[in-house]
């Protein structure tokens, strides 16, 4: 990409909705400028092979050495990398904004795979307080139960738990989709701006306290609306929805979908809907 | 902040003080100013131990005022006149630092009584009283207080403690955790977390007849389920009570003689991750206490909000 010619450049990047016009005077606003060739080029990416792998033991090591590691290998061109003895340390993974197998045979601490854009991670083990806080894209499957605030603000992408999670279960999301295979705890949805979260079973009080958009669906019992959570009914297009997206996380097998409960925001954000599409997504 | 640590092995002994300084000492960035420990240790079940200070640990990062250490003699005279006139037989006496010391006593009457005469004395504290908890607390990370108290041979069946950020209240042995359930025997508390509903409480269970040592906000909870426990609750039902009684944040960990029990508060606010087996119970705030006495890969979870547990051993 890096290679475009400054037409192709501004047409690229006109494409993608970017600004294009350099303001002059005293702003502090940076535009973006595709005269500049580092716009297009996303800084601690690499071109990995997926067939490429190597196993890492972190018993020995912090957590900065780890990730530090792991982007020296993918720099490397490994594109399969498996973690060994992560013993639930914290921050693991973090800020890969990469395409990526990574593996962690055991378990994570809190802040696991954080803010990363890209890859596809399974964790062999549990996850603490707040996994995959911010991710942007990528895929994230866990395999055991996860702590509280799981996928606490995340963009886009899915991440899946297939055991319970705790209290606060996206929290703050604002894209993407959460699914959780057995109960979450308290306040899940909790202020919630955009995206879906997937229940299989039972949710504790305050679901969807607080949110903005989004959708939550839940399998089981509902401790309590929380809010301005209201229950919608369900469309055949929710159904459709829910049955592909939890064939691809391969969960829930033969769970049936149209029996679920399907919770919106009660109220709209003040002016919400006079926004161009474009310009919600600035909002959020 | 704070980290809280907690195990129970059920049908047999361990070694406690080791284990639970292993899981103390990885939730150091946690709690950095003092370190406590109630152990439930192999004792012969005769005679009552009892644990308590004549002064403060002024050392460093410490916020207490400095003492001539010869009141602490002084002090410690007046302890032992007082268990005299109590009736209460010393049986065996350690002197483990200048302000701190563990006795083996013979006594049979009523532990408020007792409690309120020896605590008569300027500045001294009960930090325990029981025939197996061994409460200790002091300045440092678990491994300082672990060798400064030579805790790690202790062998018991369970222990809980804590790793304290001093927030709402001073750096000082009397504001550390753990709690002793006054009056009763063989009852702590650790905490994390803040409640907002301190001064209330404690008035109203100050006017029951309830002693506060200090003014740290987790004493309550010590405070709160001793005074349910007197008037007939189950340890289990006093917790259950304590979920709506206490307002605020928290996490909590009770222990008897032979049982420990978690809290969690209605908005799970404060991080828990527990391990169970038919074995062994372990607890903490984070999953790196208890890996760091199961290494091997083990499931774990976060008990939910309002979630009360009670384990015998």
């Amino acid at each position: 990409m890096a290679n475009l010619k400054t037409a192709e450049k501004k047409t690229k990047a006109q494409s993608m909705g970017m600004h294009t016009e350099v303001l002059t005077g005293k702003t502090q606003q940076k535009f973006f400028n595709p005269d500049e060739a580092e716009n297009f080029f996303y800084w601690g990416t690499y071109d990995v092979d997926f067939n490429k792998r190597t196993e890492l033991d972190v018993k020995e090591m912090d957590c900065k050495e780890v990730n530090r590691k792991i982007d020296d290998l993918m720099s490397e061109g490994f594109g399969t990398i498996v973690i060994k003895n992560p013993q639930g340390k914290h921050s693991l993974g973090v800020g890969v904004l990469n395409k990526l197998n990574l593996i962690f045979e055991g378990s994570l601490g809190y802040f696991g795979v954080g803010s990363i854009d890209g890859p596809m991670v399974r964790v062999n083990g549990r996850v603490g307080w707040s996994c995959a806080e911010n991710m942007m894209a990528g895929k994230v499957v866990i395999e055991k139960n996860a702590g509280s605030c799981f996928g606490a603000a995340i963009r886009g992408g899915d991440l899946i738990c297939k055991g319970s999670v705790g209290a606060r279960t996206g929290i703050d999301q604002k894209g993407g989709t959460i699914i959780v295979g057995g109960d979450a705890g308290a306040f899940t949805g909790f202020m919630m701006q955009r995206g879906r979260i997937v229940i299989l079973g039972d949710v504790g009080i305050n679901l969807g306290d607080s949110m903005y958009d989004g959708t939550i669906y839940v399998g089981g019992k509902i401790g309590s609306f929380g809010s301005d959570a209201i229950e919608a009914p369900m469309t055949k297009i929710d159904i459709d929805w829910l049955e592909r997206k939890l064939k691809v996380a391969e969960i829930g097998d033969n769970f049936d979908v149209s029996k679920m409960t399907k919770v919106v925001a009660g109220k709209k954000l003040w002016n919400y809907d006079a926004l161009e599409p474009t310009e919600k997504k600035g909002a959020i | 902040m704070c980290g809280i640590a907690g195990l129970i092995h059920r049908g047999k002994s361990s070694n406690v003080g080791e284990e639970l300084q292993n899981m103390l000492q990885a939730l150091k960035h946690r709690g950095p100013d003092s370190t406590g420990y109630a152990l439930y240790a192999e004792n012969d079940g005769q005679n009552f131990i009892m644990r308590f200070k004549v002064g403060e640990n002024v050392g460093e990062g410490s916020t207490s005022v400095n003492e001539d250490v010869s009141v602490y003699d002084s002090r410690k005279k007046l302890v032992d006149k007082n268990l005299s006139e109590l009736g209460a037989v010393i049986v065996k006496e350690e002197k483990l630092t200048p302000y701190s010391y563990r006795y083996e006593i013979k006594y049979s009457k009523d532990l408020m009584d007792f409690s309120k005469k020896i605590e008569s004395v300027e500045m001294v504290e009960i930090l325990s009283i029981g025939k197996s908890l061994e409460l200790i607390k002091d300045l440092g990370d678990a491994k300082t207080v672990c060798e400064r108290y030579n805790l790690d041979k202790v062998q018991g069946t369970h222990g809980i403690g804590h790793a304290r950020m001093a927030t709402e209240s001073g750096v000082d042995i009397k504001s550390a955790h753990p709690f002793w359930g006054y009056p009763f025997a063989d009852v702590s508390v650790v905490h994390n977390g803040q409640l907002t509903n301190y001064w209330n409480n404690r008035r109203a269970l100050e006017n029951k007849g309830m002693r506060f040592m200090s003014e740290c906000d987790s004493e309550l909870i010590a405070v709160f389920l001793a005074e349910k426990m007197r008037n007939g609750a189950t340890l289990e039902e006093g917790m259950k009570e304590s979920l709506s009684g206490l307002d605020g944040v928290f996490t909590y960990f009770v222990a008897t003689k032979d049982s420990l029990g978690m809290a969690k508060d209605t908005m799970a606010a404060k991080p828990l991750v527990l391990y169970e087996s038919d074995e062994l119970v372990a607890m903490g705030s984070e999953e790196i206490a208890i890996r760091s006495i199961l290494p091997q890969e083990i499931t774990t979870y976060d008990p939910f909000d309002g979630e009360v547990k009670v384990w015998q051993i």
